[in-house]
């Protein structure tokens, strides 16, 4: 097999890391924004429940989770998760919900409630408040340790090969057993290229945001 | 009632509040006329802010009335008063924050017209003149920046912006809903003393065009120019009320008058 042609099958394998990367993005990014607010809700019952879910998904291995995921649905509905991907993307997308509101928490809680007073003392109801004057200053504080966690994905998304979902380091495994072993470091390429453009992409973002001072 | 006074435009009675166990605010009564503004003094912890956070609603009083031009917004006694939309209530009120609390994302315009711009969209008749409806908003936050003197800074961020001239935005952004009463928790308090006298130019303008106001100050000599009434507060209760003349030359009380030596001393 020569150069082009691995790169042909790893490529193949790396379009499901990056479907696995944005699907987990695409629902996580917002799911993590609900879960932040269940975990400051006024609401007790609601709150408590909030952390300890989170607790349990940040105190156990995302190995772990994608194996339940995958396999306790079959043991105990006798129906199995439609396909494996799909398995992958749940366990993805609640694990990242979870680091995801903590970073959104911090955030909320570190702008000034003043910034809720003034919206309020002008009417403006709750909802407004937080998306047309809260948001952005939360987007501007948490940049940092988002693109953090975002690059983690990226690379943790090699883990979805313990349910044999076909990603990029599967497909190098698969090759290397045909007796070639390089494809293996081979991909590394692969995710420096894409970590390489997310941080050009954060730094853009954070440029971006650098025209007001909160 | 037959013989309400048309010139009030607001009425606080026995206004009450608690924080945790200790009373902060002790059945404040008071009455604004029309055009008038009262200065609310007092030495620190009294209680003046939680008034003034009373008013606008951040703070829920646990006893007492509140009227604008004989409408009632607050009532304890009353069940179907105290139900009243928060928000609507609040329209009735402007509040200058001591820190400005300007939005640091928007340019010292939008912080003006941002408020109305949201308002405007819950009208019925927003979508079909959507372009004249924000075109004349944006004419009325350019006027406000123009009263306050910042015309040329309208496309500036807060942080580019002295305190002195964010505090004015922020006079700006209250009076953009056009408030029937503006009030100000000590607006020249977090400014260098080089810069008080911008803001308190833009508050005594407002005077002399009878917007009516409170205003809770230090600032005692700006009080007496510009007060039509005084209102000294001590440990959450209203001490002394009355024209400023009266209070300041003639206080009848002990603590009005402690008070008094206390700031002539510093
Ligand atoms: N959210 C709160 N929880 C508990 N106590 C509070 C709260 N807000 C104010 N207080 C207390 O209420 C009292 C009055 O506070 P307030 O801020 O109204 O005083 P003030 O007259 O505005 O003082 P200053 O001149 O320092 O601004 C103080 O004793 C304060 O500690
Ligand atoms: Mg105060």
């Amino acid at each position: 097999m020569g150069l082009w042609n691995v790169t042909l099958s790893l490529w193949s394998g790396f379009q499901t890391t990056l479907l696995l990367f944005f699907l987990t993005l695409a629902f996580a990014l917002p799911l993590g924004l609900l879960i932040s607010f269940g975990s400051m809700s006024k609401f007790a019952p609601l709150r408590y429940a909030v952390k300890i879910f989170v607790w349990i998904i940040r105190g156990t291995p995302l190995m772990l989770q994608i194996i339940i995921i995958f396999y306790v649905p079959a043991l105990f509905f006798g129906t199995p998760i439609s396909t494996r991907f799909i398995a992958a993307v749940i366990a993805f997308v609640i694990n990242y919900a979870c680091y995801f509101s903590e970073i959104y928490r911090g955030g909320i809680e570190s702008i000034s409630n003043s910034q809720f007073e003034a919206g309020q003392a002008l009417g403006m109801t709750k909802s407004q408040i937080f998306f047309r004057v809260i948001l952005l200053q939360v987007i501007k504080r948490i940049a940092a340790p988002m693109s953090n966690e975002v690059i983690t994905l990226v690379k943790d998304t090699a883990l979805a090969r313990v349910i044999a979902v076909v990603e990029i380091i599967r497909v190098a495994e698969n090759i290397m057993s045909g007796g070639l072993i390089w494809p293996l470091f081979y991909t590394a390429v692969f995710f420096l290229l894409s970590v390489g453009i997310l941080t050009l992409m954060f730094g853009f973002l954070e440029k971006k945001l650098s025209y007001f001072r909160a | 009632m037959v013989a309400l006074n048309e010139k009030v435009v607001l009425e606080v009675k026995r206004l009450s509040k608690k924080f945790d166990s200790s009373d902060v605010l002790k059945s404040v009564d008071f009455t604004l006329e029309e055009g008038e503004t009262l200065a609310i003094i007092g030495s620190s912890g009294s209680g003046k802010t939680t008034l003034l956070r009373c008013l606008n609603f951040l703070e829920r009083p646990d006893a007492g009335y509140i009227s604008v031009r004989g409408n009632a917004l607050f009532d304890s006694e009353d069940h179907n008063v105290s139900k009243k939309d928060i928000r609507q209530n609040r329209l009735h009120f402007g509040l200058v924050f001591q820190s400005f609390n300007l939005f640091p994302q928007y340019t010292a315009l939008k912080n003006v017209v941002l408020a109305p711009e949201l308002l405007a969209k819950e009208r019925k008749d927003y979508k079909a003149n959507k372009k004249s409806v924000i075109e004349e908003i944006r004419n009325d936050g350019l006027k406000l920046l123009e009263q306050v003197g910042l015309s040329e800074r309208r496309d500036y961020y807060p942080h580019q912006l002295s305190g002195g001239q964010q505090q004015r935005v922020a006079i700006a952004r209250a009076l953009a809903l056009k408030p029937d009463i503006l009030c100000f928790d000590e607006p020249t308090s977090a400014l260098d003393p080089e810069l008080t006298g911008e803001v308190l130019k833009v508050i005594r303008s407002l005077a002399a065009t009878k917007k009516s106001m409170v205003i809770v100050t230090h600032e005692m000599q700006f009080a007496r120019d510009v007060a039509d009434k005084i209102l000294f507060m001590d440990d959450g209760a209203v001490i002394e009320y009355g024209k400023p003349e009266d209070v300041f030359d003639n206080p009848s009380s002990d603590r009005m008058k402690k008070f008094l030596e206390r700031y002539n001393s510093i």
